[in-house]
């Protein structure tokens, strides 16, 4: 059995730790061979290759893939797909866009979210924001996989395995890349941050949000949102936690005012150490939160900021 | 230019899900039905492109079971000028995959010839995020998926995307899918006028047979399960005892 797995990259910039915890999961289905496109992808390439348990990788430059888009790459993909029995991705926005054209263009189910694999056909995904896991058994020929990357550990790297250029697809010449407005930050990335700080509606507005923004920047912490603080218009969306937003599993994450949705705790209960600051004792956070504190957050955070200062 | 969009009878967002204990899946008998949120926006997007001058008309179109219909009111009475039900399923519990429903919105599509397909980025029951990427792929359509921004041009839209590290802006050629976002508007509520109004606006009915599309599922449900729960750790006093206990477990 054969696995084409697509490399996460951006701008030239492979993304390894949600590479590496791709690998993990798809090890359980077959030999791996990773696919690295970008305008620029040598340097992906090279580095992807030697994540353990990588057989091999193909490297498609050409600027049509150097912005992300779906067209150009589903197009490459489904040119590859023959040789191969699953074609898996981590599930970044970038995967969801492209795998569920990939899988519709070869005829088949895209299986997306894929939190455990129970065989190389059957895998358990969750469901209703994270209410329910449902374990499903594809048959068609090609499953179409994207990884839930916060239940797999990363896999190391080791010895490099061979890299091959390969002819890009044909342009669909469909959509065109206009900017990107990156959200310049020196924090680091959310889904593969260290300790994630997130603020919920308690925080109450857009401006009060910088009290979680300084504890995260003393913590050297990515800063995440519920999706109460995201629809009051107090963090940007890319901050979201949750079933419909990012997917995060920390070694420490400290969710502030935040009540504890299901959806938002879908989107970080696999997180090592869980702590939680909420004014109300009954609020739902408290229920899978290693350490419970029911205080005012606007007493506490500042206190807590001073405290790791030290 | 006619705005097609796809919108699905979901659990109602804030009704608790139950499990059943056999493994079934989830009960959803005499359980509230709405429209799945991110279809709400869409619809909500394409009215006020109507009332922008943009659009002249917009058609709502729902794969289900029949009384998908009711949600379809609910489209009308918003501002929807007319909808189309496809029939696929009788039983409430039977979730038709995206792959067949992009088949039938192929085929909609086909027939009813929008310059735009506006749906929402994923439905809150399966939570898949795949039937209008698959929709494109089927048409050899442009795609611009999680939407925050739409602008409409001579043949084009400008629509800003919700990614992974912050935005992306793309020009998408007409005809064109556009999946839409959590932030891209604040959907309306229906008055009592329109929702009267609306019981007089037209719906066509079919059924997924009619349109030669097989709603055979590809992936087998085995069994759907209550998802691991976390024990409940201690609640903490100070923060001082809190950073105490940080720094016994080393994460800090």
């Amino acid at each position: 059995m054969t696995v084409l797995l697509l490399a996460e990259i951006n701008d030239g910039k492979l993304s390894l730790d949600a590479t590496a915890k791709t690998v993990t999961a798809a090890k359980q289905l077959g030999d791996i061979t990773v696919l690295a496109v970008g305008e620029h992808c040598a340097a992906a390439a090279s580095e992807a290759a030697a994540i353990e348990g990588v057989s091999r990788v193909l490297c498609a430059e050409n600027p049509l893939y150097g912005k992300r888009l779906a067209e150009p790459t589903s197009t490459l993909i489904v040119a590859l797909a023959a040789d191969y029995e699953h074609i898996v991705a981590p599930a970044t926005t970038d995967a969801k866009n492209i795998l569920p054209r990939v899988a519709a263009m070869l005829d088949v189910m895209v299986i997306s979210d894929v939190s455990g694999v129970v065989d190389e056909s059957t895998f358990e995904r969750p469901i209703y924001a994270g209410n329910a896991v449902q374990t499903i058994q594809s048959i068609d020929d090609t499953k179409v996989i994207s990884f839930r990357t916060s239940t797999f550990d990363a896999a190391k790297t080791g010895s490099p395995a061979p890299v091959e250029t390969i002819v890009p697809a044909a342009d669909p010449a469909l959509s065109k890349w206009i900017e990107d407005k990156g959200a310049s930050s020196d924090r680091p990335e959310l889904t593969s941050a260290g300790v994630v700080v997130s603020g919920g509606r308690g925080i109450g507005s857009a401006e009060n949000f910088a009290l979680i923004e300084v504890l995260a920047d003393k913590l050297g912490a990515a800063v995440g949102a519920s999706r109460a603080a995201v629809d009051s218009g107090y963090a940007p969306n890319d901050w979201q936690v949750g079933q419909t937003g990012k997917v995060v599993a920390p070694e420490l994450y400290i969710a502030i005012g935040i009540s504890g949705a299901i959806q938002h705790l879908a989107g970080m209960k696999d997180s090592k150490v869980i702590v939680a600051i909420n004014k109300d004792e009954e609020a739902p956070i408290f229920q899978v939160a290693d350490f419970g504190l029911a205080a005012d957050l606007f007493d506490v955070v500042p206190e807590l900021t001073e405290k790791f200062s030290k | 230019m006619k705005v097609l969009v796809p919108i699905k009878r979901v659990i109602d967002y804030n009704v608790k899900v139950r499990v059943r204990t056999d493994g079934s899946g989830v009960d959803l008998n005499n359980i509230k039905m709405s429209m799945n949120p991110f279809d709400e926006i869409a619809v909500e997007e394409a009215i006020r492109l109507k009332e922008a001058g943009k659009v002249e008309e917009v058609v709502a179109v729902s794969i289900g079971i029949e009384k998908s219909q009711e949600t379809l009111r609910t489209a009308l009475a918003m501002g929807v000028d007319r909808a189309i039900l496809i029939v696929a399923a009788d039983d409430v519990h039977t979730d038709i995959e995206p792959l067949s429903v992009a088949k039938i919105l192929k085929a909609v599509v086909d027939d009813e010839e929008p310059n735009l397909v506006l749906a929402g980025k994923q439905a809150i029951d399966n939570d898949m995020n795949a039937t209008g990427q698959m929709l494109a792929a089927l048409l050899g359509w442009s795609q611009a998926t999680f939407a925050s921004g739409i602008e409409i041009e001579q043949d084009s839209a400008l629509v800003t995307r919700e990614v992974d590290g912050g935005l992306q802006v793309v020009s998408v050629p007409l005809p064109t899918i556009i999946t839409v976002d959590l932030r891209l508007n604040e959907p309306r509520y229906p008055s009592l006028p329109n929702i009267i109004k609306a019981k007089r606006k037209p719906m066509d009915v079919k059924t997924a047979s009619d349109l030669g599309v097989s709603v055979e599922p590809r992936l087998q449900i085995i069994k759907t399960e209550e998802p691991a729960t976390r024990t409940a750790g201690i609640m903490v006093s100070s923060v001082d005892e809190l950073v105490e206990k940080l720094e016994e477990t080393g994460v800090v």
